[in-house]
């Protein structure tokens, strides 16, 4: 039970991040570590105590214990999707640092092209 | 077991107050890269060697990524302007006081209704497999793949994967898109 709570604590710093940081890159960053404390998450919810790797030493003998292998399937989609849009942030962020010489989210308010 | 969970936990959480609080850019990229590698520990201690790669892999390359960005860009964090100095000043200092308490307030219904929600929660570790049964008893057979992971991500949620591949698609389609300076008549 600590765990899940010190996982969503982690969540809760990324979250505070996004509210109070002026800084584009830091806004990123923080989005970044909510994201990994979900990934966390879920595979905490997944393991099983004693539990065996979901990988079968040779076919047709399952072991007593596996931990569970379908938040692992889920979590692996949602680690790559991740990175897309943790790419797609940044080009947007260069972008905008390009036209107006800030990360500052304040100063970026003149919506006129 | 779950004494070095914690310790990494604490770990990731100190590397991701202090890439918030960073002066230096390029330092709070680096302590975010501490988050992501003790992310990869912690997935290995729960016994999920595949995530630990992807997220290794996933680490380096973002971290490259925004390495980069800064390298183009600057790595100084934005100056506090000296308040005292411009007009209106208490209200300014009021108003910064007032988003910091409202994000504390936010941060704490959620804190409050999570550890509400986790006593439905099964204990660690007393994870019971509903779903995943038939998967784990009779996929390797059905599949022909002894790694359960791989069989369910591209045999039984097949078109989730075909999902994903048009997120990335069209994610890659954006950040070309974003970056395409060719054929551009005004100077960014």
């Amino acid at each position: 039970m600590v765990l899940f709570i010190m996982c969503f604590i982690l969540f809760l710093v990324g979250l505070y991040g996004v509210i109070t940081r002026r800084n584009l890159i830091k806004i990123i960053i923080a989005l970044s570590i909510m994201e990994y404390s979900l990934n966390l998450f879920f595979i905490l919810i997944g393991y099983r105590k004693g539990g065996e790797i979901p990988i079968l030493k040779d076919a047709g003998a399952v072991p007593p214990v596996v931990v569970d292998p379908l938040p692992q399937a889920m979590i692996l989609t949602a680690i790559v999707i991740g990175l897309a849009t943790t790419a797609l942030l940044l080009a947007i962020a260069i972008r905008l640092y390009r036209k107006y010489k800030t990360f500052d989210v304040s100063g970026i308010n003149a919506l006129k092209g | 077991m779950e004494e070095a969970l914690l310790f990494i936990l604490i770990i990731m959480l100190a590397g991701a107050l202090y890439a918030l609080y960073a002066k230096d850019l390029l330092s709070a990229v680096v302590s975010y890269g501490i988050v992501g590698f003790a992310l990869v520990i912690a997935f290995l201690l729960l016994q999920a060697p595949d995530l630990a790669i992807v997220q290794v892999v996933v680490e380096t390359i973002s971290l490259v990524i925004m390495i980069s960005v800064l390298i183009i860009s600057t790595r100084e964090d934005l100056q506090e302007t000296p308040v005292a100095k411009i007009k209106g000043a208490s209200y300014i200092q009021f108003r910064h006081m007032m988003y910091v308490a409202a994000a504390l307030v936010i941060t704490g219904l959620f804190l409050y209704f999570f550890v509400a929600s986790t006593a439905m929660l099964p204990a660690f570790g007393e994870h019971q497999t509903r779903m995943a049964t038939e998967y784990v008893q009779h996929g390797a057979e059905k599949t022909g793949a002894i790694n359960l992971v791989t069989g369910i991500v591209f045999d039984f949620r097949g078109y989730d994967t075909l999902g994903e591949a048009t997120v990335l698609f069209t994610a890659v389609i954006g950040v070309l898109a974003m970056l395409r300076l060719v054929g551009k008549k005004e100077e960014l």
